[in-house]
């Protein structure tokens, strides 16, 4: 057997620590970045990505083929995982980073994209399922999952019709972020942000370039909730939008620039860059709103016409590994729904009220819904809003 | 003979193939589709449904902003990279010595070596808070904002576009008879009337093809209002974007690409009779 990726395992905590730290000097998020850039064309080839080195032979997962294309969020993996999967198997993985949940179901409508594994979000899964575009999961085929270790919450919308179609990765919450030393009055709620963006933060507020965060939070604001898809409260939200565009900054997903060069006092934000930013600079506070918000869980699946199943399984398989979820933690910081992982964490981690907020706020957030990502009112207002 | 015009035939033949056969596979057949997307459905899942309805022609107006942004910057911003690469192309062509010019070509044409996706992103920064502001800020011209306006998408544009503008000029200078000029010269005429009556006409074929190849480029340009304009400076390219690939309405988003695309065949074919007019009262007068 040649090298295993188990080697140089366990990882120690100050090794955690050490990457962590590493990754948070280094790092610019920039989920939305390609995304924006259009049509899926940007593709970030994080590793192993050079067809000329050729692979060693005699693998502990045997012949898997040489290649893998894999469909993923920005800065959502550690390269050095991705390179160990490699050196284990001899595929290759070609990453595409994607900004949106809408561009990888565009894409995957438009068909022949070649995918072998991508990254969709709970609300997404039984779109997929219906279309037919995503695959049952042989369980068998991966045996570092581990379905009793997993919390249900985050777990849970993979299962459709009693069939498996996707396993959990990584769970977060969507919320904003301020800098405390602009923005005085404390906010708490989506009512307030709005609020102060009309007035304290007039100029300087990001909203997201993306519908389900920007009308959920202006929904949320008005008191409803952050999924609806009434053409009523869908009217009374844009209004809101409409309303705050001229006191708005951006309206983009890729917020971190403008916070961190100070052009920017407040975004709508996903809490692991509410993380990286807090930790650079602490007077960015990232608040998980009163009146509701997002809470997501994003998992692994596989696309019904996936070319390298195999790869693909074995794959995903190796990235359920509590060991390599553990180095994920350390390259991207967004929690783990699986109790093996979280074991395995520094002590302090469990504390972080930005990885794992009090149970009354978690409370108010919701999961996103199915048709909240093919309504085309939503679709529709947000495009209104873009253009006005 | 017989022979010989035939073998000429199927060379031509020949050698067209190659380029009819793209044509029609990636030009054609693409803008059909397009076209009959355009009377179709949005599907309720996203995506494209067979139909025949005028529709999404009548769901027009709600993107006039995009149309009326486009339509303003894009000859605006091609007027002003022109006056911008103009003085640039000359120099090049005319003023500077040889040993230095293709040194200073190949200063034009380095930014192309690097994707205008990270250029553009570069001038986030120049422009953001910590850029080009701070330095305001030092002498004195507080609280100057730069990104995300329109002014800093027109920077992008003139950044972006500039080398496009720059070398057909300076083709049509560099291949300036100087003799002519000398001509003027002697005639009496004043470097500003040599200028105007002799170099300009001149390089007017340069200035044409500049303009047009900018001008075609900007009416779909998206990435730069994106970047630069922090999405609310909103083209119609934007809104192409969005609607394939955020809203997937794709009848709706042939529908704008066919106008897109009338409203430049229109405005190309006005703009080539208006040169070409032009080319061929000079060429009249001149007999």
């Amino acid at each position: 057997m040649s090298k295993s990726y188990k080697d140089n395992l366990p990882i120690t905590a100050t090794k955690l620590m050490e990457e962590l730290e590493r990754y948070r000097k280094g790092s610019v998020s920039r989920r939305h970045f390609l995304g924006v850039t259009g049509l899926g064309t940007a593709m970030a080839v994080l590793s192993s990505a050079v067809p000329g080195l050729a692979p060693r032979k005699s693998y502990a997962y045997g012949d898997l083929g040489d290649r893998l294309v894999f469909s993923t969020w920005p800065n959502y993996h550690n390269p050095v995982n991705v390179e160990e999967f490699t050196e284990a198997t001899g595929v290759n993985v070609q990453i595409n980073a994607f900004g949106s949940n809408e561009e990888m179901l565009a894409k995957l409508q438009a068909g022949a994209t070649g995918w072998d594994v991508f990254v969709p979000t709970n609300y997404t899964i039984s779109n997929y399922v219906e279309l037919g575009l995503i695959q049952e999961l042989d369980l068998s085929k991966m045996p570092n999952y581990d379905a009793g270790a997993q919390n249900p919450l985050f777990a849970g919308p993979a299962t459709v019709n009693g069939k498996v179609y996707a396993v959990p990765k990584n769970w977060g919450t969507t919320g904003f972020v301020l800098n405390s030393n602009e923005i005085k009055s404390g906010p708490k709620s989506w009512k307030d942000f709005f609020e102060v963006t009309m007035a304290e933060g007039s100029g300087h507020t990001i909203v997201h370039d993306y519908q389900l965060t920007t009308i959920g939070a202006a929904l949320c604001a008005l008191g409803y909730s952050f999924n609806s898809i009434d053409e009523k409260e869908l009217a009374e939200a844009e209004k809101v939008l409409i309303d705050a565009k001229p006191h708005l900054f951006a309206i983009t997903s890729d917020y971190q620039p403008g916070m961190r060069s100070g052009d920017a006092w407040m975004s709508i934000c996903w809490n692991g860059d509410g993380l990286q930013l807090n930790t650079d600079l602490p007077e960015m506070q990232y608040v998980i709103a009163t009146d509701g918000g997002e809470i997501w869980s994003d998992f692994y699946a596989i696309p019904t016409e996936a070319p390298h199943l195999e790869a693909a399984y074995a794959f995903v398989n190796f990235l359920l590994d509590p060991y390599v979820q553990v180095r994920e933690f350390a390259s991207h910081g967004y929690a783990s729904g699986d109790s093996r992982v979280s074991a395995m964490l520094p002590a302090d981690t469990a504390n972080n009220k930005i990885l794992f907020p009090a149970v009354e706020l978690m409370n108010g957030l919701e999961f996103g819904a199915a048709q909240t990502l093919t309504d085309p009112g939503r679709a529709e207002l947000i495009a209104r809003f873009k253009s006005a | 003979m017989t022979g010989e015009s035939t073998k000429g035939r199927w060379l031509t033949v020949a050698l067209l193939t190659p380029t009819s056969a793209w044509f029609l596979v990636m030009l054609v057949m693409p803008l059909v589709v397009v076209a009959i997307f355009s009377f179709g459905e949005r599907s309720a899942v996203g995506g494209y449904t067979a139909s025949f309805t005028f529709d999404q022609y009548a769901n027009l107006p709600s993107r006039f902003t995009a149309f009326r942004n486009t339509l303003t910057y894009a000859p605006f911003g091609t007027l002003v990279s022109l006056l911008v690469a103009y003085p640039l192309a000359y120099f090049l062509a005319v003023k500077v010595s040889p040993k230095w010019r293709l040194l200073l070509l190949v200063l034009v044409i380095v930014p192309f070596w690097t994707s205008l996706l990270i250029r553009t992103y570069a001038w986030i920064f120049i422009l953001g808070g910590r850029g080009i502001p701070t330095l305001l800020d030092y002498i004195g011209f507080e609280g100057v904002r730069l990104i995300n306006t329109p002014f800093a998408v027109v920077v992008g544009i003139i950044y972006g576009y500039l080398p496009l503008m720059v070398f057909p000029i300076f083709v049509s200078l560099e291949r300036l008879d100087k003799r002519l000029l000398e001509a003027s010269n002697d005639l009496g005429g004043t470097p500003f009337r040599t200028f105007l009556q002799v170099t300009l006409p001149l390089s007017m074929p340069g200035v044409a093809t500049g303009c047009m190849l900018v001008f075609i480029l900007l009416m779909g340009e998206f990435l730069i209002p994106a970047f630069l304009g922090g999405g609310k400076v909103f083209f119609i390219g934007n809104a192409l974007v969005d609607l394939f690939l955020q809203s997937r309405n794709w009848p709706f988003g042939s529908a704008v690409a066919v106008t897109l695309v009338i409203i430049m065949l229109i405005t190309v074919s006005l703009y080539m009779r208006l040169t070409m007019g032009r080319a061929a009262d000079r060429n009249e007068s001149i007999m």
